[in-house]
């Protein structure tokens, strides 16, 4: 159990570490349009030419030909581990152009293909996969908090103040979110930075989330305040802050991180749902969103089955966190029995 | 078995089959004036089934004022005299023959005689002239009433004998005849009443029964089954024959599915539900163009179409509409420089090679390559050129920060937001493009995708937008249908709508050329008006034009006499000649 849950935990880690430093992974400018290769598949590394095998991967250049895109096998491009290409500013603040790998001008290296504008999908996986997880962790970190706080004041102080709350949360659960938040999208001012527009989402994901978890946390609080060593905290003079830091919230820390995972997951396919609909992140800024609406285009989904790696993404990242979730769940079990 | 058993499936599947057909057609008679199509053969029999994008909204051709409604009823009427939409050309319809006074202004028409609308009621001059009273009705509120009213006067439409009728005009028209396509004919016998009692409008409602509804077009109506389909049966007093004197149209029925999207009309087409699609994007026919081995359909690419996509700055009047920051902007807008610069800056070929992919062409004018009578050759096709780009803005004022980004005279930032249908991928890809070619000029923008209705009532009623790319065109191949985008007074002069006058000397000059080109018969002349016209747009650029898309469509093999056309409606235009080939017929036209 405890090395299913380590696994995990590197798993994401990697996976967050990767995204938050897209840049340096990436090796393209996510936004970089190359009109001669739109909807290139992706690029093929090889290990063997006509002279033989080679220890260092290498790829070939594109030709277009009437049937689609081709190998000009007359010239290869070495694979570069840490190398230099376009300058990006790594964590948004150190300008620098070293990037984990990549080929010689005039070579491209795409590694998943690349969309109907000729940009990089691999680069904008990463790039896009920043802003998408980042609005799922902001959203959850939102509602847990905000869940955290009114479950904890609902439960702890019962009568009207629980039943306001309560009322409240059911109020919040019965709002049909996905059409709520096109109606946020669809009021605000056409003139909305990126930025903004990504901060007032996940800022409104979050506080549409927090009913669920304040109810869960209300429920534990209800049992943990009658319990002998809260009454006798309370006996000794302990204030109900002091009881709820020391005794009360401790009781609904594992009940928050299963949400927390649980949640990331949730959020990270809403803002992807705002995206493909075109109410989330627009170009030329990429999310996993916008890069996936694409595909409601059928001769696009059908053609090019690389576009759906930000899906594969989505899946991939959404079963890590439900496993994780899991996992936390049957240890707090556990530790409870 | 018993003789009983073994007659009853064949006389079962004859039934069937008797009843499944539509009615057959009335053999010609010599009291008929039947027009007679020379060069068209076929066999009767089968149903051709198209996907649509909707649901009509009516069948009344009056009030209809969508696509689809137009498509169907369309093919339920006929008019007095038509375009032939492979040559352009007007040809006689209704009408066998028609006279043009001296001086432009009167057209006397004769009807052929002998002809039944499709519930057997004869046709003469007095449904000719009900019918143009109801287009002219204000009550009635139909868009083509706006073309009948010349100089805020209507035409005046008389009877002379039953198969004769004039129409004056209250000044000379330039072809006016152009003006009777899409003018259906309706039943008198049959509308009269509801018109007489004011409720002309609620006629022929998607409610109304079949027996009510009867038109002069190659089919009647026959079944609508909401949200599923409408299907129609032939006509079998239709007035055309072909050229072995047999009457059309030849198929029995031909069914429309509302099918929704492009995509699901083109899924239903590779999986054989459905025998022709129009319109496709690039991407879906490069689709059926790679399965075209598996699936021999027949696959039509018509070259650039008569539309035109643009990008429009917002030169509004914004006076009472509170919207400062954009009233600020339009100094920028108004500026001709600024314009040139950005038309300069845009990578059109990559429009038409990433947006279109290569099925489209490059404009840099309202008349594109597909209109051959009206084009001006003339006019400069300027290829992209940044630093002429830079060269204007500097002389217009403008300046760049060290970021390398563009600043107005007094200092400010210029960016600005890009709007358009959200729906309308292509003109979303033309966006990110524009937005990508722009940045190279250090101009910011920002697309912002709006649903088709938010984006019209932003464009034509609040001007609540700073520029938006949109399309126009695409009807008929004349100018006068433009008359109400490049006239002042027009309802689509999108850039500056509502002016009291003209604004610049050279929309001035628009007007007074727009209206002599109306007014003058003889082409050549007009087309030297048309020509200067299409010259200043093109240096004063109100919209700065990108691309126009190649018209494509598909049929499956099956599918006979399929001739597209540019102009709409594309794959049906000669729905009365289509007929289903047998499989050894489809087998030889590989």
């Amino acid at each position: 159990m405890r090395s299913k849950t380590a696994i995990l935990i590197v798993v994401l880690a990697g996976l967050h570490l990767a995204l938050l430093f897209a840049g340096f992974v990436a090796p393209r400018d996510p936004a970089a349009q190359d009109r001669a290769l739109p909807y290139a598949p992706p690029t093929r590394l090889h290990f063997r030419d006509a002279s033989g095998w080679h220890l260092h991967p290498f790829i070939y250049r594109w030709t277009v030909g009437p049937d689609g895109y081709l190998d000009d096998t007359s010239q290869t491009f070495r694979v570069h581990v840490l190398t230099r290409g376009p300058a990006y500013k790594l964590l948004g603040m150190i300008e620098t152009d070293w990037h984990l790998f990549g080929v010689d001008e005039p070579g491209r290296i795409a590694l998943f293909g690349t969309d109907g504008f000729g940009r990089d999908e691999f680069s904008r996986l990463l790039y896009g996969g920043q802003i998408s997880v980042a609005a799922g962790l902001v959203a959850t970190l939102i509602a847990l908090l905000a869940g955290a706080l009114f479950g904890v004041i609902a439960g702890y102080y019962g009568r009207l103040t629980d039943e306001s709350f309560m009322g409240a949360t059911e109020l919040f659960l019965c709002l049909p979110w996905l059409y709520f938040l096109l109606g946020v999208r669809a009021f605000l001012p056409l003139h909305v930075s990126p930025a903004r527009t990504f901060l007032l989402l996940t800022c409104v994901i979050g506080l549409i989330g927090w009913a669920r978890p304040a109810r869960l946390v209300r429920g534990i609080v209800l049992s943990a305040r009658s319990r002998n060593y809260v009454l006798a905290a309370r006996g000794f003079g302990g204030s109900d802050l002091y009881l709820m830091r020391r005794h009360i919230f401790p009781e609904v820390l594992g009940v928050l991180l299963t949400q927390a995972a649980l949640l990331v997951p949730r959020y990270i396919a809403a803002e992807v749902t705002l995206s493909f609909f075109g109410l989330g992140v627009n170009e030329p800024l990429a999310s996993w969103g916008n890069m996936l609406s694409t595909l409601q285009q059928y001769s696009v989904l059908v053609s090019y089955a690389w576009l759906l790696a930000p899906a594969a993404a989505l899946v991939i990242t959404s079963v890590i966190y439900s496993l994780l979730a899991d996992t936390l769940h049957s240890r707090l079990k556990f530790h409870s029995t | 078995m018993p003789a009983i058993t073994r007659l009853t499936l064949p006389v079962c599947l004859l039934t069937a089959v008797c009843l499944a057909a539509g009615p057959a057609p009335e053999k010609p008679n010599p009291g008929e004036e039947l027009e007679r199509a020379e060069y068209v053969s076929g066999h009767y029999g089968g149903n051709l089934t198209v996907g649509g994008r909707a649901e009509p909204k009516t069948f009344n051709p009056v009030t209809a004022t969508d696509a689809v409604s137009r498509e169907v009823t369309g093919r339920l009427m006929a008019d007095l005299i038509e375009i032939n939409r492979a040559s352009q050309q007007t040809e006689p319809a209704l009408a066998r023959t028609w006279k043009t006074s001296f001086d432009g202004r009167t057209f006397t028409l004769q009807l052929r005689k002998g002809l039944r609308f499709s519930d057997g009621h004869p046709f003469d001059a007095d449904d000719v002239v009900f019918s143009f009273a109801v287009y002219m009705d204000e009550n009635v509120d139909s868009p083509q009433r706006d073309l009948l009213i010349i100089d805020g006067k209507p035409l005046t439409v008389t009877k002379v004998d039953p198969y004769t009728v004039r129409f004056t005009l209250p000044r000379p028209y330039a072809a006016a005849e152009r003006l009777f396509d899409g003018l259906a004919m309706l039943p008198k016998h049959l509308l009269e009443k509801p018109y007489r009692e004011g409720k002309f409008v609620q006629a022929w409602s998607l409610n109304a029964g079949v027996s009510e509804i009867a038109g002069l077009g190659p089919f009647r109506l026959k079944q609508y089954v909401p949200g599923q389909r409408v299907v129609l049966e032939r006509n079998p007093y239709y007035w055309k024959v072909d050229s072995k004197n047999e009457r059309l149209p030849y198929l029995d029925e031909l069914t429309f599915l509302f099918v929704g999207s492009e995509d699901a009309q083109v899924m239903r087409f590779e999986a054989g539900e459905t025998s022709m699609v129009s319109r496709l994007s690039s991407e879906n026919y490069n689709l059926l163009a790679r399965e075209r081995d598996r699936t021999r359909a027949q696959l039509a690419d018509l070259g650039p179409s008569l539309e035109y996509n643009f990008l429009v700055f917002n030169q509004n009047d914004l006076g009472a509409k509170k919207l400062d920051a954009i009233a600020q902007k339009q100094k920028w807008f108004r500026e001709l420089k600024f314009r040139q610069a950005i038309s300069m800056a845009i990578d059109r070929d990559s429009i038409v090679r990433l947006v279109y992919g290569t099925r489209g062409a490059a404009l840099w004018g309202n008349v594109g390559p597909g209109n051959k009578l009206w084009i001006n050759t003339a006019l400069p096709h300027p290829q992209r050129a940044l630093d002429t780009a830079r060269e204007l803005l500097k002389s217009g004022g403008f300046s760049w920060n060290k970021a390398g980004q563009l600043l107005d005279c007094s200092g400010a930032l210029v960016e600005f937001s890009i709007v358009t249908s959200s729906s309308n991928t292509q003109r979303m890809k033309m966006a990110t493009l524009l937005q990508d070619d722009l940045s190279h000029l250090g101009v910011q923008v920002h697309v912002v995708p709006l649903e088709f209705r938010a984006l019209i009532d932003r464009v034509f009623q609040s001007f609540d937008y700073e520029a938006a790319i949109m399309g126009l065109g695409g009807g008929d191949a004349d100018p006068n249908p433009e008359m109400n985008v490049w006239t002042t007074t027009g309802t689509s002069h999108l850039w500056h709508l509502h002016e009291a006058e003209p604004a610049t000397a050279w929309e001035r000059e628009i007007d007074q050329l727009m209206q002599q080109q109306m007014i003058t018969l003889d082409y050549a002349k007009r087309k030297q008006l048309y020509d200067r016209v299409q010259q200043l747009i093109a240096e004063q650029l109100p919209f700065i034009f990108l691309a126009t898309p190649d018209v494509l469509a598909a049929a499956a093999p099956r599918v006979g006499n399929f001739r597209p056309a540019l102009l709409d409606p594309c794959t049906l235009w000669n729905a009365e000649e289509l007929y289903i080939r047998t499989p050894v017929e489809s087998a030889g036209a590989r």
